[in-house]
């Protein structure tokens, strides 16, 4: 194999690479020997501090706690999709006076962290008189900041459009509405899919921060059965199993953008779009999930929005 | 304006203690990052299974949590007493590299191999091929998105505030103890956020027209 940072291996670099590949083994091992040993030492392993999992009642309530995660992460997708689309049609306007003020709320709130969002409605609003539970704050909050990143999202997957698109719609007769439903969103929606979901997974992974304004969901669960001293306080051993529910959730979530990330890049389009426009014409005649105009929407605009852009 | 005026000291420490999360973290992120997204493009197989391993593990565990891990789990693990600052530093450090490492490997991968390969049948050594092809070209598609992820830590600073470090992300609760209106404690917070956030996006897009490729 080949690549940018190295050519096929010789005899030299075969044993180099096989030297290296045994000194990571044993770095690896050593840290992760030690992790153990700091487990075994301060009795992570023995029986009492496990006890508690051997209840059924421990586990209904863990699933309940994930129930309750769940219940924060469901409605704030179905908001900030639905917020999305709203900011990103407002900030695609024509007019200035809807462009403009919705430009700078979008803005703004990309720019609040989120935990503040939610201490905002949970501590800062009732000040004035608006008091809410600590579910509504998390998913509020959830919901404007995911809200303004989304509408960011769509709206680069329809400027990254060949222009042609939206004309071709005023050409047929369809009205401002028309191009913008039928031609122009759909395609941006479908180019920007992977970054969609990924968004999707930041906010899965923030309704943690819940458990700092007090939402009864996973993490503060742990911390709850961790306090519990008739049951041997087992801290470690909660978070280990939140942990795994929460690496179990987004995994599931991320595994769908993987998915469906790999459609668009393994299509036969992008791979030939790489090679300039004109593979973009051999692809049309193969049948493929996407549309030419799409995969040159998502090549433009997916290199804007890498998925690695943070999030908590 | 008044609680700005009133309460100077505090401010100032909460905004240190924000700045202070933010570039130690940073920059332990950034150390971790690189070795980690060099093991992921390596020729090695096992350290690019290690690698993979740790960004996928990292990356979907809410950073609440590795937080709640490395403040509450590993003083009982650990011998000694650690400060939470630096704990909380650590665990922002460890969850920043993931991201850090994906967008060097991202940007390692935007240098098309063909570059590669002219430059060693050009005769260039490996140093020469890294210095003087592959990184001024994958520096200039990494610079961007990693601003974002400056610009994520940066917001994610404020998640230690759930767990006692100082910073603007529990400011509020000071105020609130010295009777001070937490509304305005807030929408003070949330403006300081604003503020540096738009002068972080400010810098990556001047960095981003410099170093715009021209194709």
């Amino acid at each position: 194999m080949t690549s940018v940072l190295y050519d096929v291996p010789g005899p030299r670099a075969i044993l180099r690479n096989r030297i290296l590949g045994v000194v990571t083994v044993v770095v690896v091992l050593a840290l992760v020997g030690f992790v153990m040993y700091r487990f075994w030492v301060t009795g992570q392993f023995t029986a009492e501090k496990w006890y508690a999992f051997t209840f059924t009642r421990i586990w209904e309530q863990f699933g309940l706690a994930t129930l309750r995660t769940l219940a924060a992460f469901g409605v704030a997708a179905v908001g900030a999709l639905v917020l999305g689309f709203v900011l990103a049609i407002g900030r695609l306007s024509d007019h200035a006076w809807v462009r403009t003020p919705v430009m700078g709320v979008t803005e703004v709130f990309r720019a609040i962290p989120v935990l503040v969002l939610m201490i905002l409605l949970y501590y800062g609003l009732p000040v004035i008189g608006i008091k809410m539970t600590s579910y509504w704050a998390v998913v509020i909050a959830l919901v404007v900041y995911n809200g303004a990143v989304l509408a960011e999202v769509v709206r680069a997957g329809v400027e990254s459009l060949p222009r042609g698109q939206r004309e071709a719609g005023f050409a047929i007769g369809l009205r401002k509405s028309g191009v913008m439903r039928l031609i122009l969103l759909p395609q941006a929606i479908r180019a920007m899919m992977p970054v969609i979901i990924a968004q999707l997974v930041v906010t899965l992974k923030d309704t943690a921060l819940g458990f700092i304004i007090t939402y009864p969901e996973l993490l503060y669960f742990a911390k709850l059965l961790g306090s519990n001293a008739p049951l041997g306080s087992p801290l470690i051993p909660a978070a280990l199993v939140a942990g795994t529910i929460y690496v179990a959730l987004c995994l599931a979530l991320s595994y769908a953008a993987y998915v469906v990330e790999r459609r668009l890049r393994s299509s036969p389009k992008v791979g030939a779009v790489a090679g300039g426009e004109a593979g973009v014409v051999v692809g049309l005649t193969e049948a493929a999930p996407t549309t030419a105009t799409e995969t040159i929407a998502a090549r433009r605009a997916l290199s804007r929005f890498k998925r690695d852009a943070g999030g908590s | 304006m008044n609680q700005l005026t009133e309460y100077p000291g505090v401010w100032a420490q909460a905004l240190l203690g924000t700045l202070i999360l933010f570039f130690a973290g940073g920059a332990i992120a950034l150390v971790l990052g690189i070795i980690v997204g060099a093991m992921r493009v390596s020729p090695i197989p096992v350290a690019r299974a290690v690698g993979a391993v740790y960004v996928n593990w990292i990356r979907n565990t809410p950073l609440t949590l590795v937080m709640f891990f490395f403040a509450f789990c590993v003083p009982l693990l650990m011998p000694g007493r650690a400060d939470w600052l630096v704990l909380a530093i650590w665990a922002l450090g460890i969850y920043t590299a993931t991201y850090v490492a994906e967008t060097i490997r991202s940007g390692i991968n935007t240098v098309p191999v063909g570059q590669a390969e002219a430059a060693r049948a050009l005769g260039l050594t490996f140093g020469q091929v890294m210095t003087l092809v592959v990184m001024p070209q994958a520096a200039r598609s990494v610079i961007p998105p990693m601003m974002s992820v400056f610009i994520a830590l940066l917001k994610n600073t404020t998640v230690a505030a759930g767990f006692s470090v100082v910073n603007l992300g529990n400011i509020r609760a000071e105020m609130s103890e010295n009777g001070e209106n937490q509304l305005v404690t807030i929408l003070w917070v949330m403006a300081a956020f604003v503020l540096m956030v738009f002068l972080l996006a400010w810098l990556q897009r001047m960095l981003e027209n410099k170093w715009r490729i021209a194709r």
